[in-house]
């Protein structure tokens, strides 16, 4: 892989990410994507998730959440379309693709949390 | 140069797209990296919720209602899947990956590991008392 001064950065925020991934998206997945849906428990009501998703703390730990797990899937993905589907020739594309998405992403994550919530 | 035979060149067995289908371990070591396709699928799903939050009530509801739908649902509980193996296998390295030293001793990797759980479920805990409160 090119740009080795790089390198140490990105694999500091995919480490940041694999942690964040693992500390808070098991249970928000676990509550949003499967509890709430399947009526295990009731969803909280638009008053109060709004009050909680506000409050600046929840702003600055779910956008920090966002742009570092976005990072972490970057990296990762990266290497496993390059060494898994054996893409070698393409890895300025591949790069460029991965990191585009996650900034992108990290971008609208910005807007929602900050300015448009 | 020195009388080094050169490598033969021009041919490398090119290997198979499912060199990782031959054996567990390497099976195992794909479906770990493919699990960072679900963290960012997670990151999706939870910025679609803020922007239905911030839209008001009745574009809460109706996220609530596709989420209710059959395939995201399908979609969520593979995802939560994938999330749990992400979680094992990144506490499991974590001792590997980064040896923490107290005193001059290398603090044993089951207290790594144990300490991770427990954050976990610190997290996990504080999250849900918020959510469903």
């Amino acid at each position: 892989m090119p740009k080795r001064q790089v390198e140490p950065f990105a694999w500091l925020a995919f480490s940041a990410g694999g942690v964040m991934a693992a500390l808070f998206v098991p249970m928000l997945l676990f509550l949003f994507g499967l509890a709430f849906p399947l009526g295990w428990i009731s969803a909280p009501s638009h008053p109060e998730l709004l009050d909680l998703l506000s409050h600046p703390v929840s702003r600055i730990v779910l956008l920090g959440v966002c742009v570092l797990a976005l990072l972490h899937f970057a990296h990762r993905f990266r290497y496993t379309l390059h060494d898994g589907l054996q893409l070698k020739a393409m890895t300025g594309v591949i790069g460029a693709a991965c990191y585009g998405c996650a900034v992108l992403g990290s971008v609208a994550a910005a807007y929602l949390l900050v300015i448009y919530l | 140069m020195t009388g080094v035979p050169a490598r033969p060149r021009g041919y490398r067995q090119q290997p198979s797209l499912w060199w990782w289908m031959h054996k567990r371990s390497y099976t195992l070591f794909i479906l770990r990296e493919l699990s960072s396709v679900f963290v960012a699928w997670f990151v999706l799903f939870l910025l679609l919720l803020v922007y239905a939050v911030a839209g008001g009530a009745e574009r809460y509801q109706s996220f609530l209602d596709s989420a209710a739908n059959p395939v995201v649902i399908g979609l969520n509980a593979v995802a939560l899947a994938f999330v749990c193996l992400h979680v094992v296998t990144w506490f499991n390295l974590t001792p590997q990956a980064m040896p923490v030293r107290v005193r001059g001793r290398r603090v044993p990797s089951a207290v790594i590991v144990g300490s991770e759980y427990l954050a976990l479920a610190i997290v996990s805990a504080f999250v849900a008392w918020l959510v469903v409160g």
